[in-house]
């Protein structure tokens, strides 16, 4: 069982504000998940390397060559707050 | 009670590949904000990371030049915080298995060689750029913030020491030593004022000769030698009057102030680190392979310590000087390139860390805004020698030079600086300052030999020092014989 302490630090973490309700039942579900790996650590795995990618790939990688960016107004275009050709964000420190 | 201090710095470097780490947007500095991105470096849902090579091969350099062992397989992980700069809400970086480990680089304090262990290095990206709005500039107190993403994703490479370094003074002698042998890799322009060179400290003291860590502050972005050097003896000091006080070391972050020489907590939440480090499921394990780790070893430069060996074997230099010239990539080229030309290597050695050091102090410029070249400073060389000018007014040509870039014959025959080996001229001005100084030639004639040196400086007064002074002395005696 996942403690009540720890939910709530993993969701400011995350800074998500949650509900009595929500609490409960990320909880259970968190609990759930460790419950599993608890699980499989019954496993004897001390032979079996561990898996970095479930993908059967490694070092993919691109030239260093420059492709065009989009354009400012393209770039801009999701902000809520634009000045100055900068996205504007509220104050980051509060006092 | 006797304290000693404890150090370790951690250093950003930004690499100087033509794309970002992940994506292809440009990498420069400065520039219109927000005209350098796309779905990648802004974290547009779905956009997918891809490794840069050339990012990966400087990475390897570097690894290679501090001596580190690299793993044959390292990781990308997400470091996840809320931040502004940081679109994703995590940057790509990596943690329990960086691309290299165990390294050292060798500095010299007050004479002694000391190794600097290198306990990492490890491949991220660096984060966008904010601009504080408000009175002081800082964040803190600030009304917003203004986010620039051009610089969101540009390679950066962290390099951790070890907490090995005792002192200031041999901190900002392994950052000196440690740029350097970045710039001789050609992988950054590590330029501290522009940020592509940032260094932090973790900084604790203890009783010296005990073994014991105290509790440890974490000193942030230092953005010159000097203020790493003085933000450390600062909070070096206030750490010890802490403890003499009776008092402890609360373990946070702090702040050098440039402009008031003092050191000021940065109170802030986020000070339980809690990165919540998880492999990034975008990008698969990076295998470097032993045969491109030995095709990056052939292509590597030569490093500063082996060059400096070298100018000693090679050209016969004093330790002293091949290690002033080699404490600079730039510095060693024109160097080498003037000796080249010239051909003698102890005197060219000379001029550079004499005249042209010199002249780069007083200026305060760096090699590139000095306008002269190496083939200027050989051809003024090839002047003296053929007595076309004399040493002194030599160096005020060579000043002219750096300062200009004119041809360094013009520069003596524009301000008619050439040496004056006239024979009859001198003999002129030789019974004119005679006849002035008709009492030290009284001494003379009564046996007062050292007189003569009067008579010489007298000569060269009279053409501004640009009389060839062995024809001064043979002219005087000749005439004083007559």
């Amino acid at each position: 069982m996942i403690r009540d302490d720890d939910v709530r630090h993993v969701a400011e973490l995350a800074r998500l504000e949650l509900d009595e309700q929500e609490f409960e039942r990320y909880a259970g579900q968190l609990s759930t998940i460790l419950e599993h790996i608890d699980k499989i650590s019954e496993l004897d795995l001390s032979q079996v390397e561990p898996l970095l990618h479930v993908l059967d790939l490694e070092s993919v990688m691109r030239e260093d060559e420059p492709t065009p960016s989009l354009s400012r107004e393209d770039a801009l275009a999701n902000g809520p707050e634009v000045q100055d050709g900068a996205f504007r964000v509220p104050p980051i420190v509060r006092e | 009670m006797e304290y000693e201090a404890v150090i370790g710095l951690e250093i950003h470097v930004e690499l100087s590949t033509r794309s970002k780490m992940f994506c292809g947007c440009r990498v420069e500095f400065g520039g219109e904000p927000n005209t350098r991105t796309c779905p990648v470096c802004l974290a547009h849902p779905g956009a997918l990371p891809v490794i840069n090579r050339q990012a990966i091969r400087y990475l390897c350099r570097i690894a290679l030049a501090l001596d580190c062992s690299i793993p044959e397989v390292s990781v990308f992980h997400r470091k996840n915080y809320f931040y502004p700069d940081l679109p994703k809400g995590y940057q790509i970086s990596q943690y329990d298995q960086p691309f290299a480990v165990d390294g050292g680089l060798e500095t010299v304090v007050d004479g002694e060689r000391v190794r600097i262990g290198i306990e990492r290095v490890h491949m991220e990206e660096d984060t966008a750029k904010n601009v504080h709005a408000g009175e002081s500039g800082r964040i803190a107190g600030s009304v917003y913030s203004l986010i620039d993403f051009n610089r969101s994703g540009t390679p950066l490479v962290e390099i951790v020491t070890r907490p090995d370094i005792r002192s200031p003074q041999m901190a900002r002698a392994f950052l000196n030593d440690l740029k350097n042998t970045l710039l001789y890799l050609d992988v950054s322009d590590c330029n501290m004022e522009e940020g592509s060179l940032r260094c932090d400290a973790n900084v604790s003291i203890r009783p010296a000769g005990t073994s014991e860590l105290g509790v440890k502050t974490e000193l942030k972005n230092m953005n010159s030698f000097r203020h790493l050097e003085k933000g450390l003896a600062q909070e070096i000091e206030r750490q010890k009057q802490i403890l003499e006080e009776g008092g402890r070391v609360v373990q946070q972050t702090v702040h050098f102030d440039v402009a008031t020489g003092t050191i000021s907590a940065l109170r802030s939440k986020e000070e339980a680190h809690d990165y919540r480090y998880f492999p990034e499921p975008d990008l698969l394990p990076l295998r470097i392979g032993a045969e491109t780790v030995e095709q990056v070893r052939q292509e590597m430069p030569e490093l500063p310590a082996v060059r400096a060996e070298r100018y000693v074997s090679e050209y016969g230099l004093p330790d002293y000087d091949a290690r002033v010239l080699t404490s600079d990539r730039q510095l060693a080229e024109f160097f080498e390139e003037c000796t080249g030309i010239y051909g003698d290597a102890k005197k060219v050695s000379n001029w550079v860390m004499g005249e042209l050091l010199a002249w780069l102090n007083e200026s305060g410029s760096d090699l590139e805004g000095c306008k002269a070249t190496p083939a200027a400073l050989a051809e003024l060389l090839g002047m003296v020698d053929g007595g076309e000018v004399n040493a002194n007014t030599a160096k005020e040509v060579f000043a002219e030079i750096c300062s200009t870039g004119a041809a360094p014959a013009e520069i003596v025959k524009e301000k008619g600086l050439g040496q004056i080996s006239d024979e009859s001229e001198l003999e002129q001005l030789a019974a004119a300052v005679l006849e002035e100084n008709p009492k030290q030639l009284e001494q003379y004639r009564a046996g007062k030999e050292k007189v003569i040196g009067f008579f010489v400086g007298q000569v060269m007064k009279k053409t501004g020092g640009r009389a060839n002074p062995k024809l001064v002395n043979q002219v005087l005696r000749k005439k004083l014989s007559e």
